[in-house]
């Protein structure tokens, strides 16, 4: 009998492993954030946290250099930057080959034999990329705040950040009458492994498609949006947690999910950033489409595009908010000028 | 200690049960011969069979066969018929409700919702004959028809949820998906689209039964396993004849709580605590949606959802009210000299 009792107990315990196996292994650390009492915590894991923390660690940079003979004139077929000093121009140079082609170099980028050559695609796009930075840091401020970006907030050392997205393709199924998972079903790292449909990206941050679902009475009026709106709506929201590593009372007090009043302020940073993704999209990286070679395109031919995991990779803030435009403050675009910025360099984003 | 145990500690074993005598059409429809199988008595009786199966229940097997395989071929092939994505992916796969575009139309393409339809019918009608089942063979034992009204209180919600909801909205789209992640994913999209069903005040009533039932569960098993040492298990005797394990139990409740149930209305209080919990439910998700569109400022209106203090120094404001988009990029850089 004990023998028995004891064989029994001892597969109950598997069992009952087996069950939390997708679990994840305490400590945790609820950081009140929100009213007392109302559950409004975020939850973090300290281990999960300190594995994240060296990715977040800002590189060493080089202090501006002086001002000198600009750029522009010096070398040729500079488009952008052209009012950086030579000795601005090249440290920043070498600065973005370290950020994104720490094994390529120079070659990455440019014909060693012509560096003033445009056949590179690389090139071509590195320097849209480099607008792209001066515009996120003067027109989406709104977003970015003063910590702006450059190109190692979403590179870290990649020639491709390593989380950007395509368009889902089609779905292939038999003959096309059985099994169809109309985009979701399917265990996917975007949406966090729920059955939520799989491509939030493409109808929220490449499209404008309607995000909020909530009606503002509380019988029914006229609010049309239906629970499949819902759940794509869901995994956009599931892909924003997931990408900051927050719960969804980062930005929502989850009581009352839709109201703006309840909810803390990062959900308008949030707001920001679902527009400031758009417009990269369709202004900075689907005009490039076609400057791609084939083997940089998604399977249905589209260029890889930004989320919000592209900058954040799982931190709340990308590299927990510490600014790098101070060491390269030509970054900041024509949007803003600061005290730096004014005296040697004007309006650097125009191109000539 | 020995009462504490999970498994059965008194195993009798006796002479095979054929159980009550049966008119010819009753005995030709229970089949199989009873055997007894030892594991089984340590979690409830040794005896395995007869079953009964009869037409209804041949019928109700056979159409519910039919629903669940519309359901797997369609998981199946959703997988390219690949039987190892089939196991890992299992607990994604799903067989979706119609797209929002067919409304109450019967017919659509099969894999737009077609196949839904007709797995939701046939496990509709499965269901329907299983519950006339259980009626009817409670009216051959003699019994009462409690366990048919139980039963039918959670076909009710099963209903609503698939068929008179979705037809009071006027969308098929709107039912529950055939799938375990995808209907626990449609849950929470429901409560999020609702505006938070925990302010659904039927079902707070349905939590609050269900809990209930839990929490009366655990007493009476408890009370009764605690009281087994004096033949407290002989509970429907002891409804009119209570003895000395009834009136131990009975004092150990007035004892710590002031109050005791009876033999009798214990049984009582856990079948509606029990049928209350889908019955209430059900209602609640009939009015969400066709009545109450979000739950939340329902109940700031009735003043059911309290104000808390503002902490996090302003009001936050909705964005789009004041948003301006940039103007496009201009200008753009050439692409020439480009050789992709």
């Amino acid at each position: 009998m004990k023998r028995i009792y004891a064989k029994f107990s001892l597969l109950l315990i598997l069992f009952s492993m087996l069950l939390l196996a997708g679990c994840e292994r305490p400590p945790i650390e609820a950081v009140q954030h929100g009213y007392r009492g109302t559950a409004m915590d975020l939850i973090y894991n300290p281990r999960t946290l300190a594995a994240q923390a060296p990715d977040n660690v800002v590189p060493a940079s080089y202090p501006v250099p002086a001002d000198g003979p600009k750029a522009a004139t010096a070398y040729k077929n500079v488009k952008v930057l052209g009012n950086l000093s030579t000795a601005q121009f090249t440290a920043f140079m070498v600065s973005m080959t370290s950020w994104v082609s720490p094994q390529q170099g120079c070659a990455y980028c440019h014909n060693v034999e012509n560096f003033a050559d445009d056949s590179k695609y690389t090139k071509i796009v590195s320097r849209r990329m480099i607008q792209m930075n001066q515009r996120i840091n003067s027109n989406w401020q709104t977003h970015v705040k003063q910590t702006g970006v450059t190109c190692y907030t979403c590179h870290r050392g990649n020639n491709i950040p390593q989380q950007v997205w395509f368009t889902a393709p089609e779905q292939k199924q038999g003959n096309g009458w059985l099994g169809n998972k109309n985009g979701q079903n399917t265990p996917s790292q975007s949406v966090g492994l729920s059955s939520l449909p799989y491509d939030p990206f493409t109808p929220f941050l490449l499209k404008d498609s309607m995000i909020e679902v909530n009606g503002d009475t509380a019988l029914r009026t006229d609010n049309k949006r239906n629970i499949k709106d819902t759940e794509k709506t869901f995994g956009l929201m599931i892909h924003m947690s997931t990408s900051l590593g927050v719960n969804c009372s980062y930005c929502h007090n989850t009581r009352a999910i839709a109201s703006w009043e309840e909810s803390p302020p990062q959900r308008a940073t949030a707001w920001y950033g679902i527009r400031m993704a758009q417009d990269i999209n369709n202004n900075f990286m689907v005009p490039l489409t076609k400057v791609f070679p084939a083997h940089r395109l998604g399977p249905t031919g589209d260029v890889a595009k930004a989320n919000c995991g592209t900058c954040h990779q799982g931190a709340y803030k990308p590299l927990y908010g510490v600014s790098m435009l101070t060491d390269y403050p030509y970054l900041r675009g024509s949007g803003t000028t600061t005290a730096a910025t004014k005296t040697s360099l004007t309006n650097v984003s125009t191109v000539k | 200690m020995e009462y504490q145990n999970l498994f059965t500690q008194v195993q009798v074993v006796g002479p095979i049960h054929e159980g009550i005598p049966l008119d010819r059409y009753d005995r030709r429809n229970r089949i199989g011969k009873p055997f007894l199988f030892h594991l089984m008595g340590r979690i409830g009786n040794a005896q395995i069979g007869p079953i009964y199966l009869g037409w209804l229940g041949i019928a109700s097997l056979f159409f519910g066969t039919i629903a669940i395989q519309i359901m797997g071929w369609n998981m199946l092939a959703s997988v390219n018929w690949s039987p190892i994505q089939f196991v890992k992916q299992f607990f994604w796969l799903s067989l979706d409700p119609p797209n929002p575009k067919y409304g109450l139309k019967l017919f659509m393409p099969l894999a737009e919702g077609g196949w839904w339809m007709m797995a939701g019918f046939f496990l509709t009608l499965a269901i329907l004959l299983w519950w006339l089942r259980t009626y009817r063979r409670a009216v051959a034992l003699g019994l009462g028809t409690h366990v048919a009204w139980g039963f039918l209180a959670a076909i009710w919600l099963f209903l609503v949820l698939g068929f008179l909801r979705p037809l009071l909205m006027g969308s098929w789209s709107e039912g529950v998906p055939f799938g375990i992640f995808s209907h626990l994913d449609w849950t929470a999209a429901f409560s999020l689209r609702y505006g938070n069903l925990f302010y659904n005040p039927f079902h707070m009533l349905s939590i609050a039964f269900l809990y209930g039932s839990v929490l009366l569960f655990a007493m009476h098993a408890g009370t009764i396993l605690a009281v087994s040492r004096f033949g407290g298990e002989r509970e429907i005797e002891q409804i009119v004849d209570r003895g000395t394990a009834s009136e131990r139990a009975a004092l150990f409740w007035r004892w710590t709580m002031g109050f005791n149930a009876t033999m009798e209305s214990i049984h009582r209080w856990a079948w509606w605590f029990a049928v209350l919990t889908p019955l209430v439910g059900g209602i609640g998700i009939l009015l969400t949606g066709t009545v109450v569109d979000n739950w939340y400022l329902w109940a700031v209106k009735h003043h059911v959802a309290p104000t808390y203090p503002n902490v996090f120094g302003g009001i936050t404001v909705d964005p789009a009210a004041t948003f301006v988009a940039p103007p496009p990029p201009v200008p753009q850089i050439p692409m020439q000299g480009m050789k992709p």
